[in-house]
């Protein structure tokens, strides 16, 4: 009787994976030099499509969009996740209650929250409009110059609750004594924040952020519900919906390839200038020495 | 300790903005569509009626609910069933190719689903799948597999090597082992993979907005965005229709929130 399990043991789960997700993935990178329109057999088309790409003014606006989606959702939600993830890592009772209230967002689908932002932005028996003055005059979905803010903002209420969780487990691992050291030298709050939680923490700063960026590119549905689809016009079509609407309703699904292609390639570069920035190695190995 | 209050005040907003939505939502949900639409949003209904949960629990939704639990019980139990003698195998196998594998698989957690819709759309209709809830099932478990494969072979490693050892010296064989000594010290391990896969079967949205079409599979994401167009501007029946789909789910939370926030966070914590 063998003793050990043999590669039969992990062969269903490899093949498994290999035909739903990894021969995807090269398939994707052959249908980008290809012309299908979804329904024929795909036929190549060299590298037409990438040529085509190069100079398609819609798809640079749409990258540009997905870009200040991104940078706008990292600049809020990180703040706001460090700050009340490192609160609520404290262990009163209360912190304990109010962080499990914080966390209901997640139980909500992305489908389910864009319909309960999109009623409550409504121009005209919305929330914001109940308040009047000059917030009721904010046309929240409706105003081509905010609406990117807008999902900005309704991405943020969705993960916040996320990131916070990583933050209050990381910051509830920082060694008291570190602290307590801190106190006997003299160091007030801020200072503590500075030079102790936040070096402490930068190893959840990165991994959250890295899960900002890729979840920015792959931004999806919600912007398909909230805005109908990236309206006004074509304000709020950020790529990934840009990709969707030229491959599924274009009939265009060979340069839609292309343009996911260009997304996996955005997201990776920038996954590993994020780590290769913030000296993501050296301080895996200092982790393990402390 | 002392009081940190920019911290506290910004938790304290942070409150607001998550109740108030909520609330907003299930008073919504239970007034008349003249209520809605005369009255202050923020007030609480003056005369609630259940009204818009009759309109939307006539109008579909429990066929919508069914095919979630399906696809969300299918999924689960694909990757659980593949990914748990995965995982042993990663830990204890002997064989390179299984190492191999494994870093294969590790490439798989950076590869976004959005990206590789196409080429799915193409596999799910040449094999025949399309607008079948099988075709949701496959693509959603094959792309949950690496967090859920990484998680339990972490919980593996930390397994004392002697245990294995012990076990084989007592004549067990490797299915031996994983029946009598991984399956239960993997529970816990267990737990979260399925907490975190039930929760992305259950929101997915792209893989069946691509891959279906008909009523008889829709799920219960889609069924909130169709009834979006069926009722039109009747609000209250919506958020009727969303209350009702975060219920679910609202209920396993109260049940297992302990299970539910490491199953959240895992493969991502430190």
């Amino acid at each position: 009787m063998r003793q050990r399990p043999s590669f039969w043991y992990a062969a269903p789960a490899f093949a498994f994976f290999a035909l739903f997700a990894a021969l995807p993935m090269v398939l994707v990178v052959l249908l980008s030099f290809t012309s299908w329109d979804g329904l024929g057999t795909p036929q190549p088309n060299g590298v037409d499509n990438w040529a085509r790409l190069a100079d398609d003014g819609q798809a640079y606006d749409a990258v540009g969009r997905t870009v200040i989606l991104m940078v706008v959702s990292w600049l809020v939600q990180t703040p706001i996740s460090l700050l009340i993830g490192v609160w609520a890592a404290g262990r009163q009772r209360s912190r304990a209650v109010l962080s499990s209230i914080f966390f209901l967002p997640l139980l909500l689908s992305t489908a389910a929250i864009a319909l309960l932002w999109k009623a409550m932005f409504d121009p005209n028996f919305g929330v914001t409009q109940s308040f009047g003055g000059p917030l009721g005059d904010i046309q929240f979905l409706g105003d081509p110059s905010i609406v990117l803010y807008t999902v900005a903002f309704v991405i943020t209420w969705q993960y916040v609750p996320f990131h916070t969780l990583l933050y209050q487990g990381a910051a509830r691992a920082i060694p008291r004594n570190l602290y307590e050291a801190a106190t006997i030298d003299g160091a007030g709050r801020l200072r503590q924040f500075v030079h102790i939680t936040l070096p402490q923490l930068r190893y959840t700063i990165i991994t959250s952020s890295i899960l900002m960026i890729v979840g920015s590119l792959t931004t999806f549905d919600t912007v398909l519900i909230l805005t109908d689809g990236g309206g006004p016009g074509t304000a709020s079509r950020i790529a990934p919906l840009h990709m969707y609407i030229t491959g599924f309703s274009g009939f265009e699904m060979g340069y839609a390839s292309t343009m996911a292609v260009l997304l996996v390639i955005v997201g990776t570069a920038l996954s590993l200038l994020v780590m290769r920035v913030t000296g993501y190695r050296s301080m895996t190995s200092q982790q393990e020495g402390a | 300790m002392k009081r940190n209050v920019p911290a506290g005040a910004s938790a304290l907003v942070w409150l607001v903005l998550v109740v108030g939505p909520l609330y907003f939502m299930v008073a919504a949900s239970l007034r008349s569509r003249a209520d809605y639409l005369s009255s202050s949003p923020l007030k609480p209904p003056d005369h609630p009626t259940l009204d818009n949960y009759r309109t939307v629990l006539t109008g579909g939704f429990g066929g919508y609910l069914l095919n979630n639990v399906i696809v969300t019980v299918a999924t689960v139990a694909i990757v659980v069933l593949l990914g748990v003698p995965a995982a042993y195998a990663i830990v204890r196998s002997p064989s390179k190719l299984v190492q191999r594998g494994f870093t294969l698989l590790l490439a798989g957690l950076a590869i976004p689903a959005q990206a590789t819709i196409i080429p799915v759309y193409l596999l799910i209709t040449r094999l025949n799948l399309y607008d079948s809830l099988t075709a949701i099932i496959l693509p959603t478990a094959a792309f949950a597999l690496p967090v859920a494969t990484l998680v339990l072979t972490n919980s593996l490693r930390d397994v004392p090597k002697e245990l294995y050892e012990a076990q084989t010296i007592d004549g067990a064989g490797a299915f031996g082992v994983l029946r009598y000594l991984v399956l239960p010290l993997a529970k816990p391990a267990i737990v979260t993979v399925v907490v975190y896969t039930a929760l992305n079967a259950w929101n997915g949205f792209l893989f069946p907005l691509v891959l279906t079409q008909s009523d008889s599979t829709r799920v219960l994401t889609l069924g909130l965005w169709n009834f979006q167009g069926q009722f039109g501007t009747n609000v209250p029946a919506l958020l009727a229709a969303v209350t009702l789909s975060v219920l679910p789910i609202f209920v396993v939370y109260l049940i297992g929130r302990r299970y539910l926030l490491s199953g959240l966070t895992a493969g991502f914590g430190k």
